[in-house]
């Protein structure tokens, strides 16, 4: 059934769930390279754990196929697939041991001599001395590792994890998910990981595909989706951001100039995600980290050629490496700021009046005509 | 004293009338017990005249008796395995399967534990009346199947809902087909379900006497058989085997109870010996660290 | 690497368009139905019809029976009938109070009270069902003979003259009385309302009668607001185990009681297997079956708990 020579790329054309009238997915085609670690991110309902359930054979498609390196496995039940699944909360055999969990798979294909390979499965996974045990006397986190050693065991062309750390806490996800990735280099097998964890999803993933309301919002590597957002979902989603309502004055040299309450701004015209009009609204955005925030009387020695807008201090958050600060402007009622705290400005409480400032590099143009407020809430929920 | 004494029943009053709601649950089987080695006048076992242990040296010495003994384990047998096998299938079709028709099945289940015995009883009398079949042994084992069958569906379906679907999609994607998967995770991870709703059919259906009155022609179950000696005179023997089965129940509960807790008990200890073999090893795996929180804590 | 997103509502591209599911698959749940279900229907569903139709015959057994949809069965049997019918919904009822008046302090106590003492308990509410509930109820016999113990303690303490004075014994008798009667049935049946009641109570987390207590509540006040509440199912499920079995018993009105206490169980017996009239039996059974179904359906909705299955 396993095939390693066969590639271990996952095409999906056209591919669609509905049940009933309710669409999970719509229809979408997506690629992910062999050899990747491949990550679906998005809020609970946007369809990224369905479009996972359908690759694994778990979920019939409504529409679409599913290829497997080069195979249309589309009409395959999912114990003929050669894909495994790392389940949430791990779905561990509670009446086997954790020596027959890993086992299982091996046993399911007929192969007899299996104590070696689950041995050495074991202890790629450091638990060795774990083997006789039953599930229920395991840690979340070594629960955790079994599914994964379970799945591995198997060398599927593809591992499919559905929210595998969304059980343990904190300081262990983060633990895990440097050991997941050290596991996918050392196997190399495409991992497609599904999560709502955007920080998960860029610290893990090659490439990230943003779910929203079923469908693939934007595609690509992690950092080139946090600096390049081309909706205000994902510029929401993914980090903060501070979007401001403009219009567009001009256009020259690559650069485009919008006029936001008092302030003039400009940003390349490069970064916009439409084409910008005159006259026409845009959508201008920079993150919290990009800008900078100076007292109000020390306007005058700024640099020159930086975007700029007054504002009031509203509110500030100190959390040890850096100070939140929410700004009150004319262009927007709550930008965020973020400083590093370097050297702290006492003048910088709430109240003050500020400066900020940023390079108009930084900047980016989304289409005024989308939702401003599009992925926020569930940023909260993922805090 | 007085004013001390009520408040202290006052304040007990729980206590007290529940360890008095279980002398009156448990006195009839404390007169049973002792009245097994009462040596009556009479042809009736209801008043003490002294002590004697012919009825237990000789449990079979009443002519029948045993034969209905055997007679109402051999129909509990095989009830039980009919109900448990009938029950347990519609179980699994009811939690795991959409289907038409499920109001009128769960209906067809619920029914026959909210109708009086009696009514069950005589209508199944009916059928076989009309149907001139011939009542005896078949008929109550007909009978009985059909009544511990709602029985069954409710603890395997009680079990089957409890169990994490996720099990068998895992089973499934790890190369195990329909049958495997059934055979490998569904069954072994129901069977307490399974078990629980079997010992409760088996039970039902030894202690069973309406459905049996009715349904038995001249066959003698044990219950008929105490039934009918309650009308004729109750030999000795009938408490003897009234207290041997409880006796031999109640050790076998209690020394599940015992070797289940040592096991617990077994399983905690070597759990901490391995915490300490890992608290000393190196801090290589997270091992030493707080364990995380219980699996399925999300959903 | 590319996302295309098919425009909302154009065709899907190639590829094999919707799927049902495999035919096969979709039967497994009626094959798993089946035999069950048949059983049920054949023994379970037939039988009412066939008692249907015997309570609208006329005939007798040397002639045969003959459907003549003779109604007035149903008429006769209640005219001659209704003080058995009435006596088995007034014993069952006093039976069902009783047992939840001894069961809930029981169930409350191995559920709350019990400590390492819980298991035993439990063993011990459900050791009884081990031996025989006909040798159980005989020595109801023994324990309630007239000049036993039981019976001296009751009367010198005067409550025999208080049951006495509702109709319930007679004189220094309770043997052969509706005490007994009701006694026995109380006594068969408290099993099943303990048990459910300790399942409920079990369920209720302790920290809520801590948070009540927080709150200012009394116990009398937590035990009314809060924990009674969260056992009602218990209390709906036990009551049904106990009164839908006790109105059809009549095995403890033939073994503790008299002529003067036969229930309807008593009648429909003795019309099925001695005097073989068989519609008046199968007229009065299908009366009970009537009246305890609308008993339970309004119950259940007074109640409002319908997951009781």
């Amino acid at each position: 059934m396993t095939d390693n020579t066969a590639g271990g790329d996952v095409r999906l054309t056209g591919i669609s769930k509905t049940y009933g009238s309710f669409t999970a997915v719509h229809p979408l085609d997506l690629t992910v390279p062999e050899g990747s670690f491949f990550a679906l991110l998005g809020a609970s309902g946007c369809g990224k754990t369905t479009t996972l359930r359908m690759i694994a054979g778990l979920e019939d498609p409504t529409t679409g196929s599913v290829f497997l390196g080069g195979r249309d496995v589309t009409g395959l039940p999912p114990y003929k697939r050669p894909v495994n699944t790392v389940f949430q909360s791990y779905a561990l055999f509670p009446h086997l041991t954790i020596q027959e969990n890993v086992a299982f798979g091996l046993r399911r294909r007929g192969i007899k001599s299996v104590q070696k390979q689950v041995d050495e499965m074991l202890e790629l996974v450091q638990l060795g001395d774990k083997a006789g045990h039953r599930p229920h006397r395991l840690s979340g986190g070594q629960q955790q590792r079994v599914a994964v050693a379970r799945a591995l065991i198997n060398h599927p062309q593809v591992l499919l994890l559905d929210e595998p750390l969304g059980a343990l806490d904190l300081k262990l996800r983060r633990q895990m998910q440097r050991e997941l990735k050290r596991i996918q280099t050392e196997v190399g097998i495409t991992f497609v990981h599904v999560t709502h964890d955007q920080e998960e999803a860029m610290t893990m993933a090659d490439e990230v595909a943003v779910m929203n309301g079923g469908r693939v919002e934007q595609l690509g590597a992690p950092a080139d989706l946090y600096e390049n957002p081309r909706t205000t979902f994902v510029a929401n989603f993914l980090g903060t951001s501070n979007l401001i309502e403009a219009e567009v004055a001009g256009a020259a040299d690559g650069e485009v100039v919008v006029i936001a309450a008092d302030a003039v701004l400009r940003l390349p015209t490069a970064r916009c995600a439409t084409l910008p009009r005159t006259g026409g609204k845009l959508l201008v955005g920079v993150r919290p980290e990009k800008i900078s925030l100076a007292h109000a009387d020390d306007a005058g020695g700024m640099a020159e050629g930086r975007n700029r807008c007054t504002g009031k201090i509203a509110d500030s958050g100190f959390i040890g490496a850096s100070t939140q600060f929410v700004v009150d402007s004319p262009v927007c009622p709550e930008l965020e700021v973020y400083v590093q705290n370097v050297e702290r400005d006492p003048r910088l409480v709430p109240g003050a009046e500020v400066v900020l400032h940023w390079n108009p590099e930084h900047t980016f143009g989304l289409d005024a005509a989308m939702d401003i407020d599009a992925g926020t809430e569930t940023v909260e929920e993922t805090a | 004293m007085l004013r001390l004494s009520t408040t202290w029943i006052r304040r007990n009053l729980v206590v007290i009338t529940g360890l008095l709601t279980l002398a009156y649950l448990v006195l009839p089987n404390i007169i049973v017990m002792v009245f097994s080695f009462n040596k009556p006048a009479g042809r009736f076992n209801y008043s003490w005249r002294e002590f004697s242990t012919h009825a237990w040296q000789d449990p079979c010495g009443v002519s029948g008796m045993c034969d209905a003994l055997g007679l109402s384990l051999w129909i509990a047998l095989w009830a039980t395995t009919g109900a448990t096998a009938l029950g347990s299938m519609i179980a699994f079709a009811l939690v795991r399967y959409r289907f038409r028709a499920r109001g009128a099945v769960n209906s067809l289940i619920f029914l026959p534990m909210a109708m009086p015995e009696v009514v069950m009883a005589a209508s199944l009398l009916t059928l076989f009346l009309n149907l001139g079949a011939e009542l005896g042994p078949t008929t109550i084992l007909i009978a009985h199947t059909v009544f511990c069958l709602s029985f069954v569906v409710v603890a395997v379906k009680a079990r089957v809902m409890s169990m994490d679907p996720r099990l068998e999609e895992a089973a499934k994607d790890l190369y195990a087909g329909p049958v495997q998967t059934f055979l490998r995770v569904t069954l072994p991870i129901a069977a307490p379900g399974i078990a629980a709703g079997a010992m409760l059919a088996f039970a039902l259906s030894f202690d069973d006497f309406i459905i049996t009155n009715f349904n038995s022609g001249n066959t003698v179950t044990f219950p008929m058989f105490v039934w009918g000696s309650a009308q004729r005179g109750t030999p000795v023997q009938v408490n003897v085997i009234g207290t041997a089965v409880f006796a031999l129940a109640v050790i076998v509960v209690v020394a599940g109870q015992i070797i289940s807790g040592r096991r617990r008990k077994s399983a905690r200890s070597t759990e901490r010996h391995a915490h300490r073999a890992a608290a000393r090893s190196a801090v290589r795996s997270t091992e030493g660290r707080p364990a995380g929180p219980v699996p399925g804590g999300t959903r | 690497m590319t996302v295309t997103e098919a425009p909302p509502g154009s065709p899907a591209p190639a590829g094999p368009l919707p799927r049902k599911q495999p035919v096969r698959r979709k039967l497994v749940p009626y094959w798993l139905l089946l035999p069950g279900i048949l059983w049920l229907l054949v023994f379970f569903a037939l039988p009412l019809v066939y008692q249907a139709s015997t309570s609208v015959q006329t005939g007798s057994l040397e002639e045969g029976f003959e459907v003549t949809w003779h109604f007035r069965t149903y008429r006769d049997a209640l005219g001659e009938y209704y003080p058995q019918f009435l006596r088995s919904v007034l014993y069952a009822g006093t039976a069902t109070t009783l047992c939840l008046l001894l069961g809930y302090p029981l169930a409350y106590l191995i559920a709350f009270k019990a400590g390492r003492w819980r298991n035993l308990l439990l063993v011990l509410v459900i050791a009884p069902f081990f031996t025989s509930f006909l040798i159980r109820t005989l020595a109801w016999k023994t324990i309630l003979a007239d000049g036993g113990p039981v019976v001296d303690v009751l009367s010198t303490i005067g409550f025999l003259d208080i049951t006495g004075r509702l109709g319930m014994t007679e004189g220094n008798r309770v043997l052969a009385t509706p005490l007994a009667v009701v006694t026995g049935l109380t006594y068969n049946f408290l099993p099943f309302m303990i048990l459910p009641l300790y399942t409920s109570l079990e369920r209720i987390d302790p920290r809520l009668h801590e948070a009540a207590g927080d709150l200012y509540a009394k116990p009398s006040t937590v035990f009314r607001k809060v924990t009674f509440p969260l056992s009602m199912p218990g209390v709906v499920s036990g009551t049904l185990l106990t009164f839908i079995p006790a109105s059809g018993d009549y095995v403890n009105a033939e073994l503790l009681g008299s002529t003067g206490t036969r229930m309807v169980g008593n009648v429909i017996q003795s019309q099925f297997l001695r005097v073989l009239d068989y519609p008046t039996a199968a007229a009065l059974s299908f009366i009970l079956m009537a009246v305890v179904l609308i008993v339970v359906t309004v119950y259940i909705r007074r109640a409002g708990t319908e997951d009781l299955v």
